[in-house]
């Protein structure tokens, strides 16, 4: 790098023609040179860099943020425990625990109970375990159905026949003070433990 | 720019600053084989759907509101109080199917035609590019329709990412914006629609466009011209220097005989149809629905349900990418050799197969024959002749059929589910004790109803399944039709020996 290149090197047409660069392109010379170039070439690459990362910041965030925000699930009461009748599965609604302004109706969430007696009870979700259809219950032949794919399930929950690869998601759940409440809140999905 | 008239100077001074005028003119003007005829309007037919999709796209945008607890009432305000707002809605929604069908036309006689071949595989690979944001536009705009459909539909997106290893569940509440579809799930879905997936598809056709013009429009395909990388663009070159015509008008003219009429059968379509949906409120508590998705994709609404459970995960995940990544790979498997389809016959059977097995699968997927009729224990008559001369017992088991949701997925008389086999002549096929085993234990995609029916219920179920002869079909098993072990056959009259003997329907009743 004895000799600098011109600065008319720098122009579109002229740069391929000045025979100084012949064995590199301008910015590699101008990166590996020393001198003002060479520190401007590297200030901003680093800025670059910096800002880049800085801005990656809120946008990374913001994109992963709802996967990173820690576990939704809350305790949600479904009413008093003695308001089930023994021996039936009911549809209960009930709403999220987080909610947003935009949310309207999918604010709201349905779940099976299945009432065995007033201390022992089964909550299903309404997803179907294979592709999260709803499943319908039909308290005469005491099975749960799904319309998509034809899933068939047991009253206890356990697949009875078609495609899901196994029974359907059940919520945890308990009696306080009266109250039946069950853990609530994230969509049920194949790589949950329940 | 010869000309010198006002017109000519401006043109001469627009071309100095901006080139523009030159490149317009040689897209517009540059010779294409005088053998592009009707066989390559699809591509343009493509993209003037596409257009229609950005400009009524654009204006559904300033209508639509894009959150879970507004967009129903307005797609329903846009169809019902917007003057001329469904015919918007039902042009952006024919006009998607119809783009989506013109790309895979074009698409597929690029195939049969190889014109993926040399020098043009970059063409081919941007066009797959585009066939799959297409796609991601048609399955995202779905989702814009805000209806069940739309709502169950993410669910079963929302499914299929979760089974994803490792970072499936990660992946889902990322897809999703929340733990569970919310109005977040919506809005990242509409940035898609809206705002990432067209501005890849203009990207992608500018690309497709600009290399379309690079390596020339193909010839027609001829037996005995095989393409040779070492000589195809000086041959191409010069044929076409010698016989070609201008793109325009000479070859624009089919495409825009063909665009135009595709237009008009667009209008006329969205008039006499309307707008697609919205159907039922995307409400989750609302539950007796039954997901479909669009035509497009009942194939893979099929696929989803007729594959093997222990495969399932794998081939839903490793499939899709596999077979985008085949075609991608395509031009590079095969660059150069004969491209007319009669010395192609294994390109050609290939074809023929994925043709039929899309046909089989979507008409699969409009019948759905493995999806229980959720209403038909309680909307389905039982035929009048099923039921005429029967016992009590018999009649009891004709309720006990409908109340146990047997005809979900079993259809007497022609209607009913389809899931299982059809119940008209089971008396031939399966005797009293193997009707009530498959009853209580079931098994081949039957539940088991041995705890769900008492013994009386499951009795008289199986006293009137044994009167189901099809009409006098001989049995196929032996003891077959045998009505109740040790049942006093008298009282019985046979419904159908009307007309015949008793003798008649003894036999019947003992064979
Ligand atoms: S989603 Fe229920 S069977 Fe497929």
């Amino acid at each position: 790098m004895s000799e600098r290149p011109s600065e008319e090197s720098t122009g579109v047409d002229s740069a391929s023609a000045n025979s100084s660069e012949a064995d590199g392109c301008e910015g590699c010379e101008a990166a590996k040179g020393g001198g003002r170039r060479g520190f401007l070439f590297a200030a901003g690459t680093t800025l670059l860099t910096v800002g880049g990362g800085l801005a990656a910041v809120p946008i990374v965030g913001v994109a992963i943020g709802p996967a990173e925000a820690g576990d939704p699930n809350r305790w949600i009461s479904l009413g008093k425990a003695t308001d089930f009748k023994i021996g039936e599965t009911v549809l209960v609604k009930f709403t999220n625990p987080w909610d947003s302004p935009t949310d309207g109706d999918t604010n709201e969430n349905v779940c099976y109970v299945r009432c065995i007696d007033h201390a022992t009870f089964q909550v299903f979700a309404v997803t179907c375990a294979h592709l999260g259809c709803p499943v319908e219950w039909f308290a005469q032949s005491r099975l749960f159905m799904c319309p998509c794919h034809g899933g068939v399930y047991y009253e206890d929950g356990a697949r009875a026949s078609g495609p899901p690869p196994r029974g359907l998601y059940e919520y945890v759940w308990r009696v306080e003070d009266g109250s039946f409440e069950i853990l609530g809140g994230r969509l049920p999905g194949l790589q949950e433990s329940t | 720019m010869k000309s010198s008239g006002v017109i000519g100077r401006t043109l001469g001074w627009v071309d100095d600053r901006t080139g523009l005028v030159a490149v317009t003119e040689h897209a517009m003007f540059h010779k294409v084989p005088r053998s592009a005829k009707w066989w390559y309007v699809f591509g343009s037919a493509t993209l003037m759907f596409f257009i229609v999709q950005l400009v009524t796209g654009v204006l559904l945008t300033t209508l639509f509101v894009p959150s879970a607890a507004e967009a129903y009432q307005s797609l329903v305000y846009i169809d019902e109080k917007i003057p001329m707002g469904w015919m918007l809605r039902a042009l952006h929604g024919w006009s998607s199917n119809a783009m989506c069908i013109m790309m895979l036309i074009h698409m597929t006689q690029i195939f049969l035609h190889g014109t993926y071949k040399y020098p043009r595989e970059l063409t081919w690979v941007a066009g797959v590019a585009l066939c799959v944001t297409t796609l991601g536009l048609a399955f995202t705009g779905q989702i814009m329709r805000w209806d069940a459909n739309a709502y169950w539909g993410l669910g079963i997106g929302a499914a299929i990412v979760d089974r994803v290893p490792l970072i499936g569940n990660w992946l889902r509440s990322v897809v999703l914006g929340g733990p569970d579809i919310s109005g977040a799930t919506l809005s990242r879905f509409f940035a898609l629609h809206v705002f990432i997936l067209p501005g890849t598809a203009i990207g992608l056709i500018g690309l497709h466009l600009i290399l379309v013009l690079k390596g020339g429009i193909s010839e027609m395909p001829k037996v005995g011209q095989p393409v040779e990388p070492e000589t195809y663009r000086e041959e191409y070159e010069g044929r076409v220097k010698k016989t070609g015509v201008p793109f325009f008008p000479d070859a624009a003219r089919r495409d825009m005989v063909f665009c135009g009429a595709a237009l008009i059968g667009l209008i006329g379509l969205a008039a006499w149809y309307g707008p697609f949906g919205p159907g039922p409120l995307p409400s989750p508590t609302i539950i007796e629905v039954a997901p479909r998705p669009d035509g497009l994709f009942l194939w893979l609404f099929a696929v989803l349900a007729l594959l093997p459970p222990d495969t399932e995960t794998f081939l839903i995940l490793v499939g899709p990418p596999v077979g985008i990544a085949f075609l991608a790979a395509l031009p590079f498997i095969s660059p150069r050799g004969e491209r007319a389809p009669s010395r192609r016959p294994i390109s050609v059977i290939i074809l023929c197969i994925i043709v039929t097995a899309l046909a089989v699968l979507t008409w699969l997927g409009e019948t759905s024959p493995w999806s229980p009729v959720m209403k038909a224990w309680t909307s389905i008559p039982t035929p009048v002749e099923y039921v005429r001369g029967r016992s009590p017992l018999e009649l009891q088991g004709a309720i006990q059929l409908q109340y146990a949701q047997c005809r979900n997925c079993h259809s007497i008389g022609g209607e009913g589910g389809e899931r299982g086999p059809a119940l008209d002549d089971v008396a031939t096929r399966l005797n009293w004790d193997q009707l009530v085993r498959q009853i209580q234990q079931g098994g081949g995609n039957m539940p088991a109803y041995g705890k769900n029916l008492s013994s009386a219920e499951t009795e008289a179920l199986v006293a009137f399944l044994s009167t189901l002869d099809g009409g006098h079909l001989p049995a196929r098993i032996p003891g077959a039709m045998e009505r109740q072990p040790g049942r006093d056959q008298s009282p019985t009259a046979d419904p159908r020996a009307e007309g015949e003997s008793d003798a008649d329907a003894d036999t019947v009743a003992a064979r």
